[in-house]
């Protein structure tokens, strides 16, 4: 069972307690209620389909966070059994809230980078909290210029609430850091996919994010400020998440709506997390497909087209 | 007794847009030194306070007019408004905000963009209003920094960007988040072209506009004790819970740490962009 349960997750957790409880009294009483049993089954699927298909968008965004959910590491050695992890920006320090390297996956080398969040107390100060400094970028895109050297494609995983607010991240130039990442990534002359695999924070994201296919896992967010900062700057209070959730329309099927991402990859039934081996066939299936289909452009075609498809993104009016 | 401590009068009611400011601005008041300026002294010395250097926070009208020969210039994409795409309510409707923002400023958006000539050299400049909004970057912001690349590799120009913003307009969301990559990579065309970028940040650049445009110049030039950074100081301070190092996020600060190429005194400006482009531009 899931370590934490959401408020809205509650109705199904009691459920599913009832539903052990039967199955443990038919076993001891020998008593024939598969009946009921089924029944009670049936209508926790029905529960969960109508609960999962119908979260509010901050509900989403709790989702997004859960402890349990996947990490880019899981995905990275989920998908390739030979994973070499490289480190360090070859400037100041290795930075553990980006992680980066090459593994085969479906028959050839790619270029795997992401964000890293931690599981429990130590690992999370570790990664600091998936909340990269500059040197994490700087680290993403000496990697990225090494795959377009020896012609591998870039994939990369966006999870993280932001890129970090410090004093040293402004020593070293954190805006700076994102920034060139943004300008080189779109001349990249090598296929890059980017997923979000649970949260998109700002600029903290995107420093990542430009990419051929930008795609989202169905429980995730993307937006230019998480809604609990949306709502103490707007509403100078920390008590309009929920609204400010609503109002950023940060969801996946509200990004695919706005033309800003390319697709949604499909969730197991309650999250990620419920089934990482089926969110992992998903999204093996979904990265195979495209990354096919991107080897079949030629590179000056897929730059063109990268840029063209972030430069026309926006909607103004003219008077 | 105790009455005499009661506030018999209600607190004051003026709404901050009924308050009426000083009789058309004759006289100001410096920030900084707090000295009383009569506001064509200010005008005479480049907008820079003339008893403490405070350079005081102007807009695109007064840039212009200290880097563009007699002031005379043609703009560029003019017409462009910003549209309220996903009906974002926050205290009050974007849609609201944005009207009477335009009727407060008389701005169409927080950028112009503008063609002409600086010291007889002809350039694109795009210039940000703080006035609109914070300065902060949407669509609109995005779209003009796009025709301004565009106008200057046409006419084989070169391009000054005055940054002064709080970020990317959190009214458009993801939207303007992606104003971000839109800009980079435009810049990205413009440098393929190898024509020259040169950014000047002035007081404030923070958030979106830092961590794009802002910090991708060529030549990456600052006013003196401008704040520029990635996270705006309160919320640094905030999350490490001690107070910030003096002079942090300044100009100075980031010329120290090598961001810069240089901090520029306003009244050097258009000899100091003027020089540099030159250098920029082929023989």
């Amino acid at each position: 069972m899931a370590s934490v349960i959401l408020d809205f997750e509650k109705p199904i957790i009691e459920l599913e307690e009832k539903l052990t409880l039967m199955k443990k009294m038919a076993e001891e009483s020998k008593l024939d209620i598969s009946g009921p049993i089924k029944e009670l089954e049936a209508k926790i699927l029905q529960l969960k389909k109508n609960t999962y298909q119908n979260l509010t968008r901050w509900q989403r965004v709790q989702l997004s966070r859960h402890p349990d959910r996947p990490y880019t590491l899981d995905y990275v050695y989920g998908l390739c059994t030979d994973f070499v992890e490289l480190h360090g920006d070859r400037h100041i320090k290795d930075d553990k809230a980006i992680i980066g390297g090459f593994g085969t996956f479906e028959g050839q080398t790619v270029m795997f980078i992401g964000h890293q969040k931690g599981r429990d107390i130590k690992q999370r100060q570790y990664r600091n909290f998936g909340m990269p400094n500059p040197e994490g970028y700087r680290k993403a895109l000496r990697l990225m210029k090494l795959a377009e050297k020896f012609n591998k494609p870039v994939v990369t995983f966006i999870d993280t609430p932001g890129a970090y607010p410090g004093i040293e991240a402004e020593e070293r130039g954190q805006g700076e850091a994102i920034a060139r990442n943004l300008f080189e990534m779109s001349t990249l002359r090598v296929p890059i996919i980017c997923i979000v695999i649970g949260e998109g924070a700002s600029g903290g994201a995107l420093g990542i994010g430009v990419g051929d296919r930008v795609l989202m896992l169905e429980n995730t967010w993307y937006s230019v400020i998480s809604p609990e900062s949306c709502s103490s700057i707007l509403w100078r209070s920390w008590d309009y998440k929920e609204q400010a959730a609503e109002a950023l329309r940060l969801t996946a099927k509200d990004m695919l709506e706005l033309k800003l991402i390319d697709g949604i990859i499909k969730e197991p039934l309650g999250g990620a997390h419920q089934d990482p081996q089926g969110m992992l066939k998903n999204l093996r299936k979904v990265l195979k497909h495209q990354l096919a289909e991107l080897k079949e452009i030629d590179t000056d075609t897929l730059v063109q087209q990268r840029i063209q498809k972030f430069t026309s993104m926006g909607v103004f009016a003219t008077e | 007794m105790t009455n005499w401590f009661k506030r018999e009068k209600e607190n004051i009611k003026t709404l901050t847009d009924q308050k009426r400011e000083t009789p058309d601005g004759l006289w100001t008041k410096c920030p900084s030194c707090k000295k009383s300026l009569h506001i064509r002294q200010l005008q005479d010395n480049s907008y820079v306070c003339p008893f403490c250097d405070y350079h005081h926070n102007i807009g695109s009208e007064e840039y212009f007019q200290l880097l563009l020969d007699n002031n005379e210039f043609t703009e560029i994409a003019a017409d462009l408004t910003a549209v309220d795409i996903l009906k974002f309510v926050d205290t009050k409707p974007y849609s609201e905000r944005i009207t009477a923002t335009q009727k407060k400023t008389n701005l169409k958006d927080a950028i112009r963009v503008a063609s002409g000539r600086m010291n007889g050299l002809e350039i694109v400049i795009a210039c940000m209003d703080f006035d609109f909004i914070g300065g902060s970057m949407g669509s609109v912001v995005g779209e003009k920094i796009a025709r301004a690349v565009d106008y200057a590799i046409e006419n084989y120009l070169a391009l000054i960007i005055i940054s002064k913003s709080g970020g990317a307009r959190m009214m458009e969301s993801a939207m303007s988040l992606m104003q971000m990559a839109k800009t980079s990579a435009k810049l990205a065309i413009l440098a393929q072209h190898k024509l020259p970028y040169i950014s000047l940040c002035t007081n404030p650049t923070t958030g979106g506009v830092t961590a794009s445009f802002a910090m991708l110049g060529d030549i990456n030039l600052a006013e003196p004790k401008a704040l520029i950074g990635f996270a705006g100081p309160r919320v640094i301070e905030q999350t490490i819970g001690k107070p910030l190092p003096e002079g942090f996020q300044t100009a100075e600060f980031l010329l120290e740490h090598g961001f810069l190429d240089a901090i520029v005194h306003r009244k050097e400006l258009k000899e100091t962009l003027t020089k540099i482009t030159r250098h920029l531009l082929p023989e």
